[in-house]
């Protein structure tokens, strides 16, 4: 565990330590100097390294593996197929549902997707394993597969009642409004696409399994490696200070994790397993490739009377997931009538997964989409068609917002941008070859709680330690709270240590659904209240302390000092008096539990998302919000767009840290880039395979596709949303950005393209 | 990967043995080969590095003529004053090629010996056949994903477009390429697979190229590169054109044009319709338009690639407009 200098970061502390201030990450330094320790670069004796053999067909069987060859290869130590590698329990999902099989076994018999892993080399070295995989010789019975959403064997899929979101009449209005719009928007599948790719070193000691992996949720991760070996949750240890990008695609342990634990413990070696970049395209889900249709009907005064949304998303054959398509459709904008239904298709693919604002992400391309056909449709300005339809309190619960800035954000986006200049007709904006188009679109995504443990500590020498099995992928889980407890306590910034990423350390929920921020300011704002009480108390009442003679009732620290609020009195640094009163640290855990939750629901709580607090629980809903005006340049005749301007208004509630979220906006607004413009896991529709799984054919923006971005934050405090004000910030941003993007590439070309990704193809 | 042998060439004359031998495969800038090995496409058994011999990094570039050494850096010949002033389209070319990394690791020759992207001829665990990799075995990329794959030279054999940048302007200023005991136009050093897909050069074991010559050229000094992509950077060609323009002392009418295509066919692709169209013409967008539709004579596509048939005429006439504006 690296402790972080935070000298360099913290050049201003008075202005920037606090809750709220623009301090540097705290662990810049060690990951711009290389000192940070990422997971695959622990060093350990007599480790060895696995490759993973994957399937060459989309569906069926495999019938023999011939291994000879590969097992008499130089260095190799075990050649694993579904016949030859152990036995393994099966483990409950991250909802807690017990396992539906007794056994697990990480090597498929029955393929269900190209690339599906069937066996592994375990060698001396590296290149010796990745030598003798190739020399394994595999037959298959292959049967047809379902490729994609528009294979003809796909049907229309399983309906998901969960989904559907109903009131009013909405198929009657809809037919009754004067105007009318009703178009179908395809996103295709993505890729979460972080540069660390995914892979572990998994290493037993008796039955003590110890794990580096890159990972967003330790707790849930460690109980899975548990119940696949049997062993109690507390032998499982994960070990992950720094991650090289998520996405959301961290957060579970995966086959490719249950091939390198079971290795290392069928050979007693520490093995190490790293998933090549293809590998990182077919062994765990990216964003379902999803299609919707959105009518909406409307007053002649732009007033939406109906709006009738269906949706599909693609999902594996053995496995479900369901992006939830119409979350922005039913909440975005008021309206009487409403009818959202979704279903899902199973095709022979990996099983889809989350990627940054799953549901969210798709669900505002169509309706914002859509808002912008209605606008022209009417005449009316796009932003004023949004204004015109604001919805009050959310359409669905009928509930009042926590808060809801979207109104601001509009104003304040549309300002800084210039928006009230913008000529109504798409075509009428040009420079040379270039059509300029300007458009608009709104993002939200729900503020997603739950709760969370911490470790605070003050140690003999005054400095302070944090710790909680919470992780920093990036976002500044390490900064905000350093500044959190910093605050708390009364201490300079660069007193506190923050401990992250080691499933020993207090426990913690998932990192996704842009929860943890909240949860974890809350937690050590509690914690670290509970240890300032405690030196408070000590001081006030230990015979030694040098403050009891005071006969104060409180006394308060500032800047590391102990002191009486008035003055009067002795003054000591906290090293001083912890010396005075003979004490090594004082220790407190706060979690943001009730004292009557029982251990078992304390474990659930960690270890599964089963118990997560609704953002419609109680009087409010919770939402953050967001508003994007972006310009492209699309060339006449070669179609291809760029986007020159971005302004984004958003509402995320208070910024605990104002640097750290505008970086994570940015993120999101790249990212979103990436989706309009570049974006989509091509797939070989004869073998039902991506063929373009590497980072020189699988687009993504690179600076020179990004222009200057403002960001703006609109947001007040919301005590309904945490405890310290703040909403979610990194799913956010990216919601919105694809539509906003599509509505602008209307406005310059006058062309309406609604699959993603808008490539010059489609406007040439 | 394979284990190979690794051996360091200190001179040509042990380059050249070295390359006779069996399996024997040349090591510059490593950016192509390094790739190859680790998807297992090449599989060298003796790796020569030819990357420590002494002299063949020059870069001489005077009015008459540029002669780039085999060794030679792409950001360094992208960056020389004189290469952008008496050959702008081959400074351009290089630098919107591969990422700045690459550039400052790949060498010229070896950029000339780059291979196709096709992503079936990049994956033969997936793709058992493909006729580059293995002769006879038939095209994978025929009747699958290939919206990257050439339209012009193509075969039955194989739709596999040349993904290079710098080729594409040496071909526009009939550039050759040194080989030691022959030279040869760089537009014969290429080969359209025809029926032999595998033979990408006329390149023999033992050959070693050690530098293009590029003449120079009115034309040549008032050229440019236009690369057309889905991204800014970092991407191959959609579509591309070399072009260089002479007028006569009226300021509109063509002494000499050079035209070449890049991302739309199997070899760097000189188009001398268009030349031919427009050589003695005064310049006329409408005229231009017309001239760089006949680019695209004999094109076939392949459904998802069809795009590039209406796109590589526009290259052409932007790149020509460009050129026509700056007299």
């Amino acid at each position: 565990m690296t402790v972080h200098d935070m000298k360099h970061a913290a050049s201003d502390s008075a202005r920037l330590e606090a809750v709220g201030g623009r301090l540097s990450r705290v662990d810049g330094p060690a990951k711009i100097t290389g000192a940070a320790k990422y997971a695959f670069e622990q060093q350990l004796e007599g480790l060895v390294h696995a490759v993973l053999v994957g399937a060459t067909i989309a569906a069926g069987k495999v019938s023999a593996i011939d291994r000879r060859a590969a097992e008499t290869a130089p260095g190799v130590l075990a050649v694993l197929t579904p016949d030859t590698i152990m036995e393994l329990k099966g483990a409950s999902d991250w909802l807690g549902n017990p396992p539906s099989q007794q056994t697990y076994n990480p090597l498929a018999r029955e393929v269900t997707y190209s690339g599906q892993h069937i066996a592994a080399v375990v060698a001396e070295t590296f290149e010796q394993a990745v030598a003798a995989a190739a020399l394994l010789k595999v037959w298959y019975d292959e049967t047809p597969a379902i490729v994609d959403l528009s294979d003809g064997k796909a049907g229309d899929g399983i309906p998901i009642d969960a989904m559907t979101k109903e009131w009013g009449d909405a198929q009657a209005a809809f037919a009754a409004a004067p105007v009318r719009i009703c178009a179908a928007y395809n996103t295709p599948r993505e890729f979460q696409a972080a540069m660390e790719p995914h892979g572990l070193i998994a290493r037993w000691e008796g039955d003590e399994l110890t794990i580096w992996e890159p990972s967003q949720w330790l707790d849930g991760m460690a109980r899975t490696y548990a119940e696949w070996f049997g062993v109690p949750f507390e032998n499982v240890r994960l070990v992950s200070p720094y991650i090289g990008g998520g996405f959301g695609s961290k957060a579970l342990a995966l086959a490719h994790s249950a091939v390198a634990a079971a290795a290392a413990k069928m050979l007693g070696r520490p093995v190490k397993l790293v998933l090549n970049r293809p590998q990182n395209f077919t062994s765990y889900g990216g964003r379902a490739a999803t299609r919707q249709t959105v009518a909406i009907g409307a007053d002649r005064d732009g007033r939406i009377q109906s709006i009738v949304h269906r949706g599909v998303n693609e999902t594996a054959v053995d496995g479900m997931w369901v992006e939830p398509l119409g979350s922005v459709t039913s909440i975005m904008y008021a309206t009487p009538n409403f009818s959202s239904r979704q279903n899902v298709v199973r095709v022979n693919t990996v099983v889809p997964g989350a990627k940054r604002a799953p549901g969210e992400n798709p669900s505002a391309f169509g309706i914002e989409c859509a808002i912008d056909e209605l606008a022209y449709e009417l005449g009316i300005d796009p932003l004023e068609m949004r204004l015109i339809n604001y919805a009050e309190q959310d359409p669905h619960t009928k509930k009042a917002w926590s808060t809801r800035q979207l109104r601001e954000a509009f104003a304040a986006g549309a300002e800084a941008f210039g928006w009230a200049k913008r000529p109504p007709e798409p075509r009428s904006m040009r420079d040379g070859h270039q059509l300029i188009g300007w458009g608009v679109a709104a993002g939200t995504y729900p503020v997603r709680r739950a709760h969370g443990e911490a470790v605070v500590k003050i140690l003999a020498d005054g400095s302070v330690e944090v710790e909680s099995s919470s992780i920093d992928m990036g976002q500044g889980t390490y900064t905000i709270l350093a500044q959190t407890a910093a605050e708390t306590l009364g201490v300079p910034v660069e007193r506190v240590s923050v401990k992250l990423g080691d499933s020993h350390f207090a426990r913690a929920g998932v990192t996704g659904g842009s929860r943890l921020a909240g949860v974890m300011t809350g937690t050590v704002y509690k914690a670290a209240g509970q240890a300032l009480d405690e030196l408070i108390g000590l001081a006030l009442s230990d015979p030694r302390s040098p403050f009891q003679a005071l006969q104060a009732n409180t006394l308060q620290v500032r800047d590391g000092r102990i002191a009486s609020p008035r003055g009067e009195g002795p003054e000591l640094s906290i090293a001083e008096f912890m010396a005075a009163i003979g004490r090594d640290q004082i220790e407190a855990k706060g979690d943001t539990l009730p004292a009557s939750t029982t251990a078992e629901e304390r474990y659930k709580n960690y270890t599964t998302i089963a118990m997560s607090i609704p953002h419609t629980d109680g009087d409010y809903s919770r939402y953050s919000w967001c508003a994007h005006f972006v310009e492209v340049r699309v060339d006449e005749d070669f179609g291809t767009v760029r986007v020159s301007r971005v302004v984004s208004a958003l509402d995320s509630g208070r910024l605990y840290n104002p640097k750290l979220a505008e970086s994570q906006w940015k993120g999101g607004i790249i990212m979103g880039i990436g989706q309009a413009l570049l974006e989509e896991g091509i797939v070989d529709r004869r073998h039902g395979r991506i063929v373009n799984g590497n980072f020189a054919d699988y687009m993504l923006p690179t600076n020179a596709d990004i222009p200057d971005i403002q960001t703006i934050s609109v947001g007040i405090p919301d005590p309904h949303s945490s405890a310290l004000g703040g909403k979610g910030v990194g799913e956010l941003a990216i919601v919105g950005i694809a539509p906003a993007i599509a509505n602008a590439v209307f406005h310059a070309t006058g062309k309406r393209v609604r699959d993603l990704p808008i490539t010059l193809e489609k406007l040439i | 990967m394979r284990d190979f042998s690794y051996l360091r060439a200190d001179s040509i004359e042990a380059a050249r043995n070295a390359a006779a031998l069996p399996g024997a495969m040349l090591l510059a800038g490593g950016t192509t080969l390094i790739d190859l090995a680790k998807c297992g496409v090449a599989e060298p058994s003796t790796v020569i590095d030819i990357s420590h011999i002494e002299g063949l990094n020059a870069i001489d570039v005077t009015a008459d003529r540029a002669v780039i050494g085999a060794l030679a850096r792409m950001s360094h010949v992208a960056d020389n004053p004189r290469v952008k002033s008496l050959f702008p389209a081959v400074s351009e070319a290089l630098w919107q090629a591969a990422s700045a990394q690459l550039r400052n690791m790949a060498t010229i020759g070896g950029n000339l010996m780059q291979r196709t992207r096709c992503p079936y001829f990049r994956d033969p665990q997936n793709f058992p056949a493909c006729n580059k990799r293995a002769p006879g075995s038939g095209c994978s990329a025929i009747g699958g994903v290939t919206r990257g794959h050439a339209v012009l030279g193509v075969s039955e054999a194989c739709i596999a477009t040349y993904p290079g940048d710098l080729a594409v302007a040496l071909v526009a200023f009939d550039a050759e390429v040194d080989l030691g005991q022959r030279k040869l136009k760089i537009e014969d050093f290429f080969l359209a697979p025809g029926a032999t897909a595998e033979r990408e050069h006329d390149i023999h074991p033992g050959e070693v190229i050690t530098a293009i010559e590029i003449p120079g050229s009115a034309a040549a000094r008032r050229s440019t590169y236009i690369k057309v992509r889905d991204r800014q950077s970092y991407e191959f060609a959609a579509a591309s054109a070399a072009v260089g323009l002479e007028l006569e002392g009226d300021g509109r009418t063509v002494r000499d044009i050079r035209v070449a295509l890049g991302g739309v066919a199997t070899k760097p692709w000189r188009v001398r319709a268009v030349e031919d169209a427009l050589k003695g013409k005064a310049l006329s967008e409408d005229t231009i338009r017309k001239a760089s539709e006949l680019a695209m004579e004999g094109a076939v596509d392949h459904g998802a690639n069809h795009y590039k048939i209406a796109l590589a005429p526009r290259v052409i006439a932007r790149s020509i407009l460009k050129l026509g504006e700056t007299a």
